[in-house]
Parts: structure tokens; sequence; C-alpha cells
């Protein structure tokens, strides 16, 4: 270990049953490093993360810290935490009806009488130096999402930590906020810290990182210094293989869909929810594909909700294939041949602990009705078909849906809706949190449906990948649709613009 | 070495717990006292020849428990929570019976002996009241959103007054020789009628849940209630439904025990059954916390726990002492279901095999 290396992983091993999720593994994090940690879904990445803070027991290797000539041994999160290592996870770990200054100073010191004065006052001291908006006595569940991210990161930069882990902390961020957290990342690393960034997203790794370490089915692929390393060789690093320019995979899909003759799928008048949108028309025809797009909270979700009948229908009139339609819950929609993939994957769309097989067949089990179970052969035939066509990595059909890695639970979920052959398939935030390969492989999909005749309405947070896939953009803004893009007007400028409010 | 791989995984199965226990019970009653299990045919009161002997007790008196469990199993699955009203609801539907057949009693007239209306009707309706019942608390958890303990928390509290002012708060006795068919002995029939009915129900659950998506629904419900109804699921009547199922095993069992006993007391008529019941679900290795559930280990765990009751029993322990006893004994059981203390088994299972494989290795060398 040399002067500068604050934490340093050597041939790290930890086996499932099945599988060998980490082989070998060496990991070096300096001072005042910004360090990311990539590779697709199941390389590795959470199994190295969780090695390391305790969760998981590793099989094999040493792991080093800066202050400590001999290996440490992690067995629970808190040696990590006695060790300087701390982590703040994709979902916020706190307490949402505490104080942001409780949630600061919760299970942390042994004291029994709680001085409420200075604790506020030391967390409000630190919030001003992280430059974080918050008040210490404030309810962390009235703060932005992304100041609770900064909250559980104020807590963990203050319990002393040498080396902060910050799994997925931009995925349920705007673009402001994840600058703000960037800003606050490079202070820590200027205080010495060194971070590991764990992110599915390229752009922000280029912009803040200064290293990067691959895995690839649990082995090192390497390390290499952020100059080194253009982003289409980190992708084909990930991915094992040369890839053509990514967006080149699925871009030339035009669609015929622009004239008169098309027959409409699915068309509204007026829908409202009770989710807080304005009345909005919509309309899609025979194998279009088109999106809400919006800022996060602009109401894109909650349109596709109203459509599906996920949340409470107010007013207005639907249509479904011409003929007038009555959708008040998501079994309405359903036996209208429409399909949901829900944005908040975990809440909404996994029963987690049933079966993947289970998984794909409840939807159209659900269809087929309560005294008409499909038989275990059945149910079987289509938990295979849909493994091999969607490619889902999962050790057997009967293994838990929880078990599995993010990309491959909304795989799951998109076979669970494929196989109930709609003609209208909704799918909200599908590529959120899952790997570069799953994510082109699913655009791939959309693209294929449609030119099957498949209508299908996309949402995503990422403009670029709604631009390669739609022939058409909603645009929302403040929970009303305020424009819509097509043909020559979809370009990341005009979407953007659209956004913010005209040309201004 | 497949055998060996299985072997140590059987202790990662949810049906390991009840199983191993009623084994395990079986191994001290057979060292103790290898008599335990001699099953006799015998002459009865009536005067003609039955099955008897500790086993054909166990199965005997453990069938109300079993057939509670089957319902408890359902609600738990589906809510999340536990019906402590059971016990209540027993009484009500136990004292429907005695009413409907008994309707014309009088003030001093606390003995039936002819019926007012055929038993079967009689039962029938104690069935019909007891779904009502079972809807009523089904409604508060899945309408009103009531956690369901507190929603039946109303029941448990109201229940016997209920039943006292349907039975005119007589003790009633049912003299009339056939009432006893249910809760007894049938004419001729060599084994306790209770055991037939609750293989009869435990059949019939089995069937449902074969040819229904019954368990699948109430585990996705339990599981994961939004997601349930994005895959159009109605959470509330599958809520409901598991509430209205436990109803009629509730009427069932009621049924069973009113016949046994030929009168009811409605301060004392199935009292406690209910945290039996529970316990039996607890005992199948069942998540009380709702979500995947095993019918069959529940039902092993109801009758593991008549199993413990009376091996106390034929060793004299005193009556009163019983429930520490059984406490005991469950603090054991559910430790031993803890999935985290049966990892550990497995694991160290797994090391002695390993530890003893490197042993050959180095032998061999």
């Amino acid at each position: 270990m040399t002067e500068n290396t604050v934490l340093e992983m050597r041939g790290i091993c930890k086996e499932f049953p099945g599988v060998k999720a980490l082989q070998g593994v060496d990991f070096t994090l300096n001072k005042g490093e910004i360090h990311a940690l990539m590779g697709e879904n199941g390389a590795g990445k959470s199994t190295l993360i969780k090695v390391l803070t305790g969760v998981y027991e590793k099989d094999g290797g040493d792991i080093f810290i800066s202050g400590k000539d001999k290996p440490i041994m992690i067995k629970s999160p808190q040696d990590a935490q006695n060790n300087g290592i701390s982590t703040v996870y994709q979902e916020i770990t706190l307490c949402p009806n505490l104080s942001v200054a409780e949630n600061m100073y919760i299970g942390r010191g042994n004291n029994v009488i709680q001085n409420w004065k200075k604790m506020n006052a030391a967390a409000n001291k630190i919030l001003q130096d992280l430059d974080i908006p918050a008040k210490a006595t404030q309810q962390l569940g009235s703060c932005s999402i992304a100041v609770q991210q900064m909250v559980a990161i104020a807590r963990a930069v203050d319990m002393d930590c040498k080396v902060l882990i910050l799994d997925e902390p931009t995925s349920s961020l705007d673009e402001q906020e994840v600058e703000k957290l960037f800003v606050l990342m490079r202070d820590l690393k200027k205080k010495g810290v060194g971070i590991i960034f764990v992110t599915h997203f390229l752009e922000q790794v280029y912009e803040v990182c200064d290293k990067i370490t691959v895995l690839r089915d649990g082995k090192l692929v390497g390390a290499y210094d952020i100059e080194e390393l253009p982003r289409v060789q980190l992708v084909s690093k990930m991915l094992g293989k040369e890839m053509d320019d990514l967006s080149d995979v699925v871009r030339g899909y035009v669609p015929n869909v622009d004239t008169e003759l098309t027959p409409i799928v699915f068309e509204a008048k007026d829908l409202v929810s009770n989710a807080g949108i304005s009345p909005f028309d919509f309309v899609i025809r025979k194998g279009e594909v088109n999106g809400f797009t919006g800022l996060l909270g602009s109401g894109r979700s909650e349109c596709v909700r109203a459509i599906f009948g996920a949340d409470r229908v107010l007013g207005g009139t639907v249509m479904k294939d011409e003929k007038p339609a009555k959708i008040r819950k998501p079994i309405d929609a359903m036996k209208l041949k429409m399909a949901y993939l829900p944005e908040d994957r975990k809440m909404d769309g996994i029963i987690a602990d049933l079966s993947v097989r289970e998984n794909i067949i409840i939807a159209l089990q659900v269809l087929k009705g309560f005294f008409r179970p499909f038989s275990k052969a059945e149910q079987e035939k289509f938990a295979d078909e849909y493994i091999k066509l969607l490619e889902i990595k999962t050790a057997s059909r009967e293994t838990p849906i929880k078990a599995l890695s993010g990309g491959n639970q909304q795989k799951v979920i998109l076979a669970r809706w494929l196989l109930t052959n709609p003609d209208y398939l909704i799918l909200d935030e599908p590529t959120r949190g899952i790997d570069i390969g799953t994510k082109v492989e699913i655009q791939r999909l959309v693209v294929k449906l449609a030119s099957k005749g498949m209508a299908v309405t996309f949402i995503s947070s990422e403009t670029d990948e709604m631009l390669r896939t739609c022939s058409r953009l909603i645009v929302m803004r403040d929970r009303k649709v305020v424009g819509e893009l097509k043909g020559e007007d979809l370009t990341q400028n005009k979407v953007m613009s659209t956004i913010a409010g005209g040309d201004k | 070495m497949k055998s060996g791989v299985k072997f140590t995984n059987i202790f990662k199965k949810q049906i390991f717990i009840p199983l191993a226990a009623i084994i395990l019970l079986a191994l001290i009653n057979l060292i103790v006292d290898p008599s335990f299990f001699k099953i006799k045919l015998s002459d009865n009161m009536d005067g003609f020849k039955v099955l008897s002997g500790h086993l054909i007790t166990i199965l005997d008196s453990g069938s109300e428990l079993a057939i509670l469990a089957i319902g408890m199993t359902l609600v738990t699955a589906a809510s999340g929570g536990q019906d402590i009203s059971v016990g209540a609801t027993m009484a009500i539907a136990g004292s429907v019976v005695v009413r409907m057949i008994g309707l014309t009693y009088g003030a001093e007239d606390n003995n039936i002996m002819e019926y007012a209306m055929p038993l079967i009707i009689a039962f029938l309706i104690a069935v019909v009241v007891s779904m009502l019942f079972g809807a009523f608390n089904g409604a508060l958890v899945s309408f009103f959103k009531i956690q369901p303990m507190v929603a039946t928390l109303i029941l448990f509290t109201a229940g016997r007054s209920i039943a006292r002012w349907i039975n005119l708060g007589k003790n009633v006795v049912v003299s009339n020789p056939s009432f006893k068919y249910a809760g007894v002995f049938l004419p001729g029939v060599p084994v306790a009628t209770p055991i037939i009915i609750t293989i009869v129900c435990i059949i019939i659950i089995m069937l449902v849940l074969k040819f229904t998506n019954l368990g699948l629904y109430t585990q996705t419900v339990g599981i994961n209630e939004r997601s349930a109804r994005l895959n159009g699921l109605n959470p509330k009547m599958i809520k409901m439904l598991a509430f209205i199922i436990l109803g009629i095993c509730v009427a069932v069992a009621a049924m069973i025990q009113v016949s046994r006993y030929q009168t009811i007391n409605y301060s004392s008529f199935g009292k406690d059954i209910e945290m039996d019941a529970i316990l039996a679900v607890a005992l199948g290795g069942n998540a009380l916390s709702g979500g995947k559930f095993s019918m069959m280990s529940s039902i092993l765990g109801a009758y593991a726990y008549q199993f413990l009751t009376t091996t106390l029993l034929t060793f004299n322990a005193p009556p009163d002492a019983l429930p520490a006893y059984k406490a005991g004994v469950v603090i054991l059981l559910v430790v031993f279901s803890a999935p985290t203390v049966r990892d550990k088994i497995s694991k160290l299972f797994k090391q002695l095999k390993n530890n003893k494989k490197s042993g050959e290795a180095k032998e061999v060398a």
C-alpha cells in the first residue's frame, strides 16, 4: 500500500450457490479520488460493495485500509463504519418522519441523554459547511429526494469516513439535483475523502470521476484513468465485445404512422385522474412508439397511470380500437389488451417472494380467471419461453424474483406483460437503474414490437433514449401537456427548450 | 452425494419444522413408553367397536385446531395479520346451532330432545352467520384498512355477549343422541367423526388450492398489494374472501365442538383457541407478516401442537401447569423455525460434511 492509498482490496472472492459472484477482484482507492465502479448488472459491483460494507462475508481475499498494517475483517456494517467506510444506498435508508438532525445522529454514540440543542447546532454547522439546503429541525420527509440523499451523505461524512460509497445516488434525481450532488462530491474530494461511485449513467461518470474500475462476470477487467478510456471503449469493456455506436443499434426505425389511414389503437379526451394532472388528450396509432417527456414530477407517469386506470380516473372519455371504452381499474385496461409496466419496479412491479415463473404468469392468469389456473406444465412452458426470449439471467424459473438483479427483474415484468399479448404496451421508465446492455436490448425490443404492429408508449428520464425510440414526444411541464414534437423537431435542443418553456 | 445435498436442504424446507417437531415428540414417547403408539379396537358406550389410543386422541382432539389453521393461514397470508375473534365467533356459531334446533325452548326448559329443524339446516345457518361475521372482519380490514388484530378485537370482545344473547343466557343441554354424531362417533363407524370431517376439509382445501388460483392470488396480495392491483387483482375482495373462508372453518369447528360437549357454555366455548390456531400457523413456519404460505405445514403445525398437549397429559403434567410446559416447547420450536437459525444449522451440516470429506481425503493420502 502506498502513502496515498486509502483502501485496497486484493483477490476478493465470493461465491453464492451456483454462482461465482466475485473471482479474485482487486480494487484500489486513493485519497481524494472519485472512482467509478462500472459493470453490467450481475458483473459483481453490488457484491463487491456489499463485501466492503459487511453485508456479505467474503470467501477469500484481503482488505486493507490506510492506517492499519494488517488486513481488516469486516463482518457487519458496524465494522465497516468503525473502519471509516460509509455507504449511501440507492434507496434512501433514513427515516422520513424524523428531523434532519435526528437522522444524522441516530444510532451514533452511546449517550442516553440527548442534548437536542447541541445536536441541532452541530447538524446545522455540517449542513452549512456542505452547503446543503436543509434545516436541522426540518422533517426529513419534507425535503426533496436530492436533499435527503445529501443528508445521508452528510451523516456518512460526519462519521469521519475515509471511504464513501455512493450506490446509484443519482437514479431518482433530476439534472439540477445531480449537479448539486456533484458539487458536494467535489467538495468532499478536496477534503481527502475517497469516493466510490456506482452508477449506470455514463455521462455522470465522465463528468465527475477520476478513475474507472470495470468488472465483468465477477472478474476484474481493469482499472483506468478517465482520460485513457473513451466512452465507446468503456462500453465495450463492460459488455466484453466491440460495440458499434450504441445509438446506431436502434436508430432508423421510422414507423409509417403519420397517415390518417393507420387505425387508432387508443384515444383519450380530457382524461384526468386524482393524481393532480390537468386533463389531457392523447392518441396512439398502430405500430407507433410515442412517449411522455418532462422533468421528474412533471406528471408523465401520472398520465399513463390515468390511461391504464392505475389511479382513480375522475373524468374524460376513452376509446379503444375506435370504440368507446370504460377503464376504471387496471383489470379493465388489461381486458382491452393493454399492458403497463410501472415506474417503481420494487413497489408496483415485482412480487418479491414469488418465483420468476409465478411473476411471469400472474397477469395472464388473472385475465384467464380465478377458477381456471394454468397447469404447472403450461406455466413452466410460458416461463421457459420468455426466460429464453428475453435472455433473463436466473438460476432457475423457481428462483424468487427478489434474488435477481434489477435488469433481470425488469425483464421478468416485461415478460409478464408480453405474455398477455397486448396491442398497446405502456412502459414507464423500463430502463431505470439497469445496465447498458439490457437497456439496448429493451430499446431494440420496443422497436421490434412496434414494427410488428404493437402501439407502445415509452417513458424515460434519458432524453436521448427517447429520441432514439419514439417517433412522437409529448412534452409535459408542471403536470400539463405543453407540447408535442415529431419529425425534424425531435432533437435534444428542441426537447429541452420545450420542457423549459419556449425558446427563452 | 446427491442424497446428502437433499438432506442438508431439508432444513430449509418449510415443512421441516412441524414435521421435525412431530418426529421428535414421537421419539420421546417411544423411549418413555412405547405403548403410547398402541391402537386398540374396543367397545364404546354405545356398543360398537371403535378405534382408540393416544394417536387417535391426537387426531381427534386436534381436529378443530387443524380446521381453524386452514382459514387462519389464508387470513395471515392475505392480510399480513391474524384474526383473534375466532374463539368468540365459534361461540356464536355454536350458539346458533343450539338455538336453531331448540327454537321453542321455554324459560324452564334447558334440555333439548326434539329438534325444531333438521340439524343440517341449523348447521348451514350457523355457517352463513359465521361467514357474515367473517365478512364483517374482512370489510374492516380491507375497506377501512384497520389492522387485522385491531379489527377482530371488536368481535373478540363482543362475540361472547352476542353468543349469550342468541342463547338467552342459558346453558342448554342437547340430549338427542344424534347430536353427538359430529363430535364423537357415527353409529357403527370405528373412526371418530371429527377425524373424518377434518380429512374432508383438508381434501377440499387442497383441491381448491389446486383447481383455483386462491393460493397464487392470496400470496400475491399478501406480498405486494399495489402490484397485485396493477396486475388486475382486487386485493380488497381477496382479503374479504380469506376472512369468509375462515368463517366457514369457524362454523365447522364450532359444530364439532358443540357436538362433543352436547352443550354450549358461551364463556368457555372455544376459549383461547384463536391463539392456538395462530401458533399452528407459526409452527408451520409461515411468516405471520403474510405473503408466501404452506397450507400443509400449517395443518401439520396444528397436529404438532396437539401432539405436544397429549404427550404432556400422558406424562401426568398437572393441567394447570400445561401452558407453561407448552410455552417452553413452543419457544424452542419458534427459535428453530426462524430462517436465520435454520440457515446456520444447514451451514453447520455442510461444514461437517466437508470436514468429513477432507478427513477422508487425508486418510487416502
